[in-house]
Order: C-alpha cells, then sequence, then structure tokens
C-alpha cells in the first residue's frame, strides 16, 4: 500500500524531502528484498525510465524552497520528484495563518486537489495521506489546515496523518503562538492523528546527542525525517504473520489514536548518535528498551538527562520523581524495534497497566511491530511513538502565550485584516483548553 | 518571486536611492557570475533588449540585456536627477521614470504636499502603475525621502497616500531621513511633523534614520580606518560607507552616509531575493514586527560596520556582532534601545551563519534587553545565506521599541517652539488647501503617538500578571 506525502510550506517541504532521502537510502541498503520492495512501493513509484518518483505533493506560496528540493532530489541520482506534482506561487503568506487559510488555500484549492487527486491515483492501493508542515509560519499552517479540511471532504474514509513541527520556543516568528493555536484547533477536527516534533527537543538531540557544533536546519530536519522513517518504513506488526503491514497509517491510528479527544502523538527513538560512532557501539535490546522506558515514562525525549527517579504509580495515587519530575501516563503506545535479533528483544516493561490510564486494558494500549532489517545504519534501534501527556507542557506554554498576547489584542489587526475575527481566536483558544483539559485528567 | 519598485522623493531620496542602485547593481554583479537575468535580479532590475518593440522586456532566464531599475524618480527641481542623468546610472532609468520641475518646493510641506502634489498627482499614478505593470507580482513599495525639506517631506508623503489609494494591496516600507537638531531648514520641525502624521496613517512601516546618526558612524569608520594600528587594517570595500566596486567614480559628499542608508535597504530585501535556510518575506516584517497599525516605527541596526583584514576568532567576531546591533553607536537613529521597551525585534542574518549561531545569540542576550509583558519572546529571525560584498556575515536588527519616543518628543518640542510665534505659518497658509487645522492636527496625531508609546513604557517596571486562562469544565 502506498503513502501520499503533501509537503506544505518551507519546513513541510524540508522536512518531507529528507524523508524521503532517509527511507530510499535505508530502503537501498537493505539487504532484503521484501523490505525494499515494501518501501518503495510505499514511498515511491517508478516513471518509463525506471526511476524512483516520490509519491509527493510539494506546496508552497514561494516558489524558492521547492526549485532547491526539486533540484536536490534530482542531483540525489537516486529519486527525484515528479515532473508536475508540485504547486507554488510567488508570494507568500507572510507568517500569518489567516493569510493562508482565507485566501491562499481557497484560491489555489483546485490546483491543490487536482494535484494529489493524481498521485491517488497513481497507487494501486492508498494506505493514507501525510501531510507534513510547521504550524509557525503562514503557509505550512495556514494553507495546510485548509488543505487538510479538503482532503477530510475528498478522502472522508482514508486516513490522514498530519506531521506537524513546533517552532522553537522564541525567536522563529513572533506570531507563532496565535498561528500554532489556530492550526491545531482546526487540524484537531480534522486529522486522524497529529504526529509531533519540537524543534527545541531535536534541537538538543543534534548538540548532546550527535554532537554538532553548529546546527543547521538540515540537521535538524534529518533527525525529524529518521525517527519519522523509523514508524513509516515497512514493519511486521503482531498479527501480520510475517508480512509486512500493508497499511502502516491505519495501524498507526488504530494503535494510538483510540478516542477523538486525544490526537497527540510524539516520539522517542533510541540510539542516536554521531553516524561516525555507530560502527564502534554495540547495543543490547535490554538496555536500549529500558531506557526508552524510562524516557517515556520521566517524558525526557532523549537518552540523555534521564531522570531515573519517576516510578509508576503504585497502588496509593501519583508518584513524584525526587527532582520533582512527574511521571508521565501515556493512553497508548506504540513500539517499533529494527535490526538484529529484534525477536528476543523483551517488550514485557511497556505491559505494565501502571503506565496507562485505567480506562484502556494494557493489551489495548501498547503495541509493538517489528522488523529484523537494520534501519538507516543503525544495528539495532527502537522509536516509541506514544499518546500520552508528553505535549501537555509545550502545549499548554504555546496556549498560554497566545492568550497573554490575545488579552492585549496585540496583532489581531493583522487576522482580521484577511478574514479572522476574534470569535475565531476564542474559539480556538476554548477547543485547545478542552484538549489540555482531557490530557491533563488523564490517569 | 516578487518584485518591489523603489520611490525615491526629493533631493535627499534620490541621492540615497542612487547609492542604492549603485550598491545594489554592485551586489548582483557579485553573486551573479553567469550573466543571466535570474530570479534575484529580477526583483529590482527589468531586463530590456532595446532591439525589441514595445519595450522589449525578456523574461527570466536569458542573458542580461540592458538591466532597468524599477524605480520612479521624483523631485521638484532637477539638480539631482540630472546629475543621475549625467552620471554612471543614466543607464538604468528611461526618462519615462523620472518627473522633476524646476522651482522646487522652498523647504514648505504644503507646497510639496498640495500645490505639487496636486499637479503632478496624474502623472505620478500614471509613472507608479507603469513601474507595477512591469511586475509580475509586486510585493513592495520602497519609498525613499527626507522628513526636513519640502518636497520629500511634503510631495513624498503625497505619493504614499497616492501608494495606499491605488494600490492597498502592496506592501510601503518608508525610509524616512530624520534631520539634525541643528537643521539649517529652519521650517523643518513643521515639514518633519506634517510628514509624521502622514506616516503614521498610510505607512505600513516606517524606518526611521537620523542625519546625525549617520554622521557618527561615517566619523568613527573613518577615525578606525586612519588609526590603522597593526592589524586592525579595514578591508576595502568592506565597510557600510564604502561604494567600492560599484560603478559610480570618485566618491561624492554624503556619498559615506547614504551608502549606509542603502545597506539597509540591500540586507532587508536580501532574504527575498536570494536563498536561505529561514526566508524572511517582505511581508512577514510588518506582520511580526507591528502589534499595532500606528505603532510601526523600526529602528534599523547595521553590523559589523566594517571588517578588519586580520582574521581573528570567528566566533568571538560573530558574537560581537550580535552584540553590537543592541548597543547605542549602531542605531541609525539616536536612541538607546537596551534602556528602553521592545515590542518586538528582527535579527536578519546574512552569510554563513547557522541556526545555532542565531539561538546562541538570542539566548546570550535575551536576559539584557526588557520586552513588554506579552511579547517576551518577540523574536523574528531570517537567514539568507548570501553574504554583503566584502564581508563573511552581517546583520540588521529591526527593534520596535519605545526608544523611538524621545526622538518624536525632541521634533514635538522644536515644532511647538515655532508654532507658539506662529513663525513662518503665513508661508504655509498661503498655500492653496492648506490650513492651520493641518498643523492642530498633526501635533494632536503626533503627541497620541507619544502617548500610546508612554504607555507601553509604563507597563516596563510593572510586573504583569498572565491573563487568567479561559476555564473548561470538566
Amino acid at each position: 500500500m502506498s503513502v501520499v506525502t503533501l509537503q506544505l510550506g518551507q519546513c513541510g517541504n524540508q522536512v518531507a524531502h529528507q524523508l524521503f532521502h532517509v527511507v530510499c537510502s535505508d530502503a537501498q541498503n537493505a539487504h532484503k528484498k521484501t523490505y525494499r520492495a515494501e518501501s518503495c512501493e510505499r514511498f515511491f513509484h517508478q516513471n518509463t525510465h525506471g526511476e524512483l518518483v516520490a509519491r509527493a505533493v510539494l506546496v508552497d506560496m514561494e516558489p524558492k524552497v521547492i526549485n532547491h528540493s526539486l533540484s536536490e532530489a534530482a542531483r540525489s541520482g537516486r529519486w527525484r520528484y515528479g515532473e508536475s506534482s508540485h504547486f507554488s506561487q510567488k508570494q507568500g503568506s507572510g507568517n500569518n495563518w489567516a493569510n493562508g487559510y482565507c485566501v491562499h488555500g481557497p484560491r489555489h484549492r483546485d490546483v491543490v486537489e487536482e494535484l494529489v487527486r493524481r498521485e491517488v491515483e497513481r497507487c494501486d492501493r492508498l494506505a493514507g495521506l501525510v501531510a507534513m508542515m510547521s504550524v509557525a509560519g503562514g503557509t505550512g499552517s495556514g494553507v495546510g489546515a485548509y488543505v487538510t479540511q479538503c482532503l477530510r471532504d475528498i478522502y472522508p474514509t482514508s486516513f490522514i496523518i498530519n506531521h506537524l513541527t513546533w517552532p522553537y520556543g522564541t525567536g522563529e516568528v513572533i506570531v507563532q503562538n496565535y498561528n500554532s493555536v489556530l492550526t491545531l484547533a482546526h487540524l484537531y477536527q480534522l486529522s486522524d492523528a497529529i504526529l509531533v516534533h519540537e524543534n527545541d527537543t531535536v534541537h538538543r538531540i543534534c548538540s548532546q546527542l550527535l554532537n554538532i557544533k553548529h546546527i543547521s536546519f538540515s540537521d535538524v530536519n534529518r533527525v525529524i525525517a529518521h525517527q519519522l522513517g523509523s514508524v513509516l518504513q515497512p514493519a511486521l506488526t503482531t498479527d501480520s504473520h510475517g508480512v509486512y503491514s500493508r497499511n502502516p497509517l491505519g495501524e498507526l491510528v488504530s494503535a494510538l489514536a483510540c478516542h477523538p479527544e486525544y490526537k497527540l502523538l510524539s516520539m522517542c527513538t533510541i540510539p542516536q548518535m554521531p553516524s561516525s560512532s555507530i560502527a564502534y557501539s554495540t547495543f543490547s535490546w535490554p538496555a536500549l528498551l529500558k531506557h526508552l522506558r524510562q524516557m517515556l515514562i520521566s517524558n525526557t525525549k532523549m537518552e540523555e538527562g534521564i531522570d531515573w527517579q519517576v516510578r509508576p504509580p503504585g497502588g496509593s495515587g501519583r508518584s513524584m520523581g525526587l527532582t520533582g519530575g512527574s511521571f508521565n501516563t501515556s493512553l497508548a503506545n506504540l513500539l517499533i524495534l529494527r535490526g538484529k535479533d529484534v525477536y528476543s528483544a523483551e517488550t514485557g516493561g511497556f505491559e505494565d497497566p501502571a503506565l496507562y490510564t485505567s480506562w484502556l486494558s494494557s493489551k489495548e494500549a501498547f503495541n509493538s511491530w517489528k522488523s529484523p532489517v537494520p534501519f538507516n545504519k543503525y544495528e539495532k534501534s527502537a522509536t516509541l511513538v506514544s499518546n500520552s501527556q508528553a505535549l501537555l507542557r509545550p502545549l499548554d506554554d504555546m496556549v498560554g502565550k497566545a492568550w497573554n498576547m490575545f488579552a492585549s489584542r496585540a496583532y489581531i489587526h493583522q487576522y482580521t485584516k484577511y478574514g479572522i475575527s476574534e470569535e475565531d481566536f476564542l474559539d480556538s483558544f476554548t477547543s485547545l483548553e478542552q484538549v489540555l483539559s482531557s490530557y491533563r485528567h488523564l490517569c | 518571486m516578487t518584485q518591489s519598485v523603489v520611490v525615491q522623493v526629493g533631493q535627499c531620496g534620490n541621492q540615497v536611492g542612487c547609492r542604492f542602485w549603485d550598491l545594489a547593481l554592485r551586489e548582483h554583479a557579485y553573486v551573479n557570475k553567469k550573466g543571466l537575468y535570474d530570479e534575484a535580479l529580477s526583483s529590482f532590475f527589468r531586463n530590456v533588449d532595446s532591439r525589441k518593440s514595445a519595450g522589449g522586456a525578456c523574461g527570466v532566464g536569458g542573458r542580461i540585456q540592458h538591466l532597468k531599475a524599477r524605480a520612479v524618480l521624483v523631485d521638484m527641481e532637477e539638480g539631482v536627477v540630472n546629475e543621475i542623468l549625467q552620471g554612471p546610472l543614466r543607464e538604468v532609468f528611461d526618462s519615462t521614470q523620472l518627473l522633476t520641475d524646476v522651482s522646487g518646493s522652498g523647504n514648505n510641506w504644503a507646497a510639496g504636499h498640495m500645490t505639487y502634489g496636486s499637479a503632478y498627482r496624474e502623472q505620478i499614478l500614471d509613472k507608479l502603475r507603469k513601474a507595477a505593470e512591469h511586475c509580475d507580482c509586486l510585493q513592495c513599495f520602497f519609498l525613499i525621502h527626507s522628513m526636513g525639506g519640502g518636497t520629500g517631506s511634503g510631495l513624498g508623503t503625497r505619493v504614499l497616500s497616492l501608494l495606499e489609494e491605488e494600490f492597498p494591496e502592496v506592501c510601503r516600507i518608508v525610509t524616512s531621513i530624520y534631520p539634525s537638531a541643528e537643521d539649517d531648514v529652519i521650517t523643518s520641525p513643521y515639514n518633519s511633523v506634517l510628514a509624521m502624521r502622514e506616516l503614521t496613517e498610510h505607512a505600513d512601516c516606517v524606518l526611521p534614520v537620523e542625519n546625525q546618526s549617520l554622521v557618527d558612524i561615517v566619523s568613527k569608520i573613518q577615525l578606525m580606518s586612519h588609526s590603522a594600528k597593526p592589524g586592525s587594517v579595514i578591508k576595502r570595500d568592506s565597510t557600510v560607507i564604502s561604494g567600492q566596486g560599484g560603478i559610480s567614480g570618485p566618491e561624492k559628499p554624503f556619498d559615506a552616509m547614504n551608502n549606509i542608508v542603502a545597506n539597509l535597504l540591500l540586507n532587508i530585501t536580501s532574504s527575498a531575493r536570494f536563498e536561505g535556510s529561514l526566508n524572511m518575506d517582505l511581508n512577514e516584517i510588518a506582520m511580526n514586527l507591528v502589534p499595532f497599525p500606528r505603532l510601526h516605527y523600526l529602528v534599523p541596526s547595521l553590523t559589523p560596520l566594517y571588517t578588519l583584514a586580520d582574521v581573528s576568532v570567528p566566533t568571538r567576531r560573530l558574537d560581537q556582532m550580535f552584540s553590537d546591533a543592541f548597543s547605542k553607536d549602531h542605531q541609525l537613529i539616536r536612541a538607546d534601545p537596551k534602556h528602553s521597551l521592545y515590542l518586538a525585534c528582527a535579527l536578519m542574518v546574512r552569510g554563513n551563519v547557522q541556526v545555532s549561531d542565531l539561538r546562541r545569540n538570542i539566548e546570550r542576550l535575551r536576559p539584557s534587553l526588557p520586552f513588554v509583558s506579552w511579547n517576551q519572546e518577540g523574536w523574528k529571525t531570517g537567514l539568507c545565506s548570501v553574504p554583503p560584498v566584502g564581508h563573511s556575515h552581517s546583520l540588521l536588527a529591526l527593534a520596535n521599541n519605545t526608544c523611538v519616543k524621545p526622538t518624536f518628543m525632541e521634533l514635538r518640542e522644536h515644532f511647538t517652539r515655532l508654532y507658539r510665534k506662529k513663525a513662518h505659518l503665513h508661508h504655509y497658509l498661503h498655500v492653496e488647501g492648506m490650513e492651520q487645522s493641518f498643523f492642530s492636527e498633526a501635533i494632536a496625531s503626533l503627541s497620541s503617538l507619544i502617548e500610546e508609546y508612554h504607555h507601553l513604557d509604563a507597563t516596563k517596571a510593572r510586573l504583569i500578571p498572565d491573563a487568567p486562562r479561559l476555564s473548561i469544565a470538566t
């Protein structure tokens, strides 16, 4: 089954480009033919020259990033983007969600829908759509939300997943919290699941785990693509009887997003290290999984600085770590293991009912996928996609900052100019407060 | 890619504009080695083949034939424009882009705004429309003018309102040169205050530049290059006041000062013209930096002012560039943003700088910079990979900061001193269409602007609690 990816805005285009790069080189290095074939079918089709062409639609309101992506991909010699699967305009959305959602989105609806339709028709069987974008700017967030809405109308029964890059807490776009609030509130009604990467977290991974001195956006995007690739590449599910799962997005959604009030998925991967060190490192599954489990319950997104004091609550209520870190309650977790001796890995630690909310049995709440093929040069690697309280804090910060700004009505005139009223803002705030409240009371 | 049109009005506007076109050509010649007319060039230049009929515009991708500036030049005397037409830049302008008169505005805002504004209205509109027609996606008008005289101040602000009327969708960024305190034009406080009201009401962003700051920066650089300590030699083409490598010949007085403003315009548009890992389009400037429509005065600062020829520790030099952008000496108006209140701040970086350099410096500088309570993280950043000629990297900071208030208050004071005695008022009131109410309304507008900054300043010392959040029934 195939996945059609939508790359929206500067960030969405850059991250998705890296994703195709990662899955393509991973598949081509894989020794297993079935894995290779399944991965290729999932993300690429072949054109008449036998070249791999990404199943992607590139959308941006300005041309520079898309032009760059097209030529970079073609230069790689391994894969390319389709000749006419991109759409760009001359003038960006200017960091204004309202400009993207109310003006650019509707204006270019037909073209974008047609591009997606063509890409979907090229798939023998459609597994679903992944829309990738940031929430901070105007095009990814505004046009992205609008396009997701259109896709929901056209493909009411297909799986639609959004991958969102959350901005750095400070320093990218000043109105980013407004744009984020508007995007998330709208996507929450439309998307089947929302996968989130926070730039701040990924930046720390780059500096502390990968030891990169001068971190560029490509470094950040590569980490995101690695984690995302490790989820989306072929894997065997528990009941797939030795055949690679045919329905990756559907399985992902059913494993993790079982309740419409809870759709925010975070992820973490272990191990992550400079590529030069990989060859000199050995890993054992018990150690990797022990770390990963502690990363989950203490809500640490990387293997450095884990708070080992945090424990799941015993019979007697909440438990706090000595250092004040609190236990991260999960609704559902999906563990994806790739590499050597994968069938010997013991995942029992993730099936502990104490990790989960009381209203789901750990059998329903926990799933694992496995693949014996090493992923992206790592002999063993484990990725955990988690629907938990992990994003509660950053989301609460985002809403809080936006609300403070809204209280003084700063920047509102920029949005009303394009037809987003104060009422619309209030609606979005209300629905996100609802989401926050749901996650806060998860136990 | 989008295009911008530069509208230069009055003597000062045209002199600055002239330096801008010279340096813009230098920059593109430096970056564009193939001699092809590319997207980056198209944002400020048309490519014209004179052998073809009807203007003979050539599309992007072909060879450079004949570059024409996307500009409209307006002056009510002939001197400066004639000089341009006899100089090396004459090739980039057509006579159809020029509009001049002979008698000047006599340092009278009313003469520029009312008399010439009405007489030339249709001609100006016609030239603006022509320039706009040559663009396939016109994003921004850059108006360059001075505040103190008659033409730049009066007719310049008239052009501004024409732009708003005719092209409401197109962004209007105004570079306004403010007179020094000891200006030789006696009526300059009148002209400036009358112009201020127009700027406050009709511009999307105003980049105020003070003559005195330019003088200070020039003398600082010249002092540095003449002191010539061993190891501190300034690279020849690496100062913001240098025109080295441009097509204009020997430098004229004011060229050094005007080059600074020209560099400001080059840097503000760099991210819209060239590639980068974090693009910053022109329409993002107002979106991020203007929280309330009237408070759109953005204080610019440029760093580094020069690059030393010796190679010292690069990281330290890079961090120094960020520190300098917030120091008093590097602001293009005489103001101290560090000791006032930031509403928002943009850092537009060019050259070999990574996002981690940006983040490190923001984290480092943040504690020393006061931001308004609801915008504690009011930073907007852009990374453009093409550095200015002669530099490895550069930074333009745009600060929406209450530090503009003293400049405006000083202006009001000078205005009031004249107005109390009704000095020179009759020169203005003679002009048809001019009434005394213009004066009272202009000063009221300025006062209320000062008041708005004042209100924000007053929040600085106080601890503002977070707004109580919406509560959800569970």
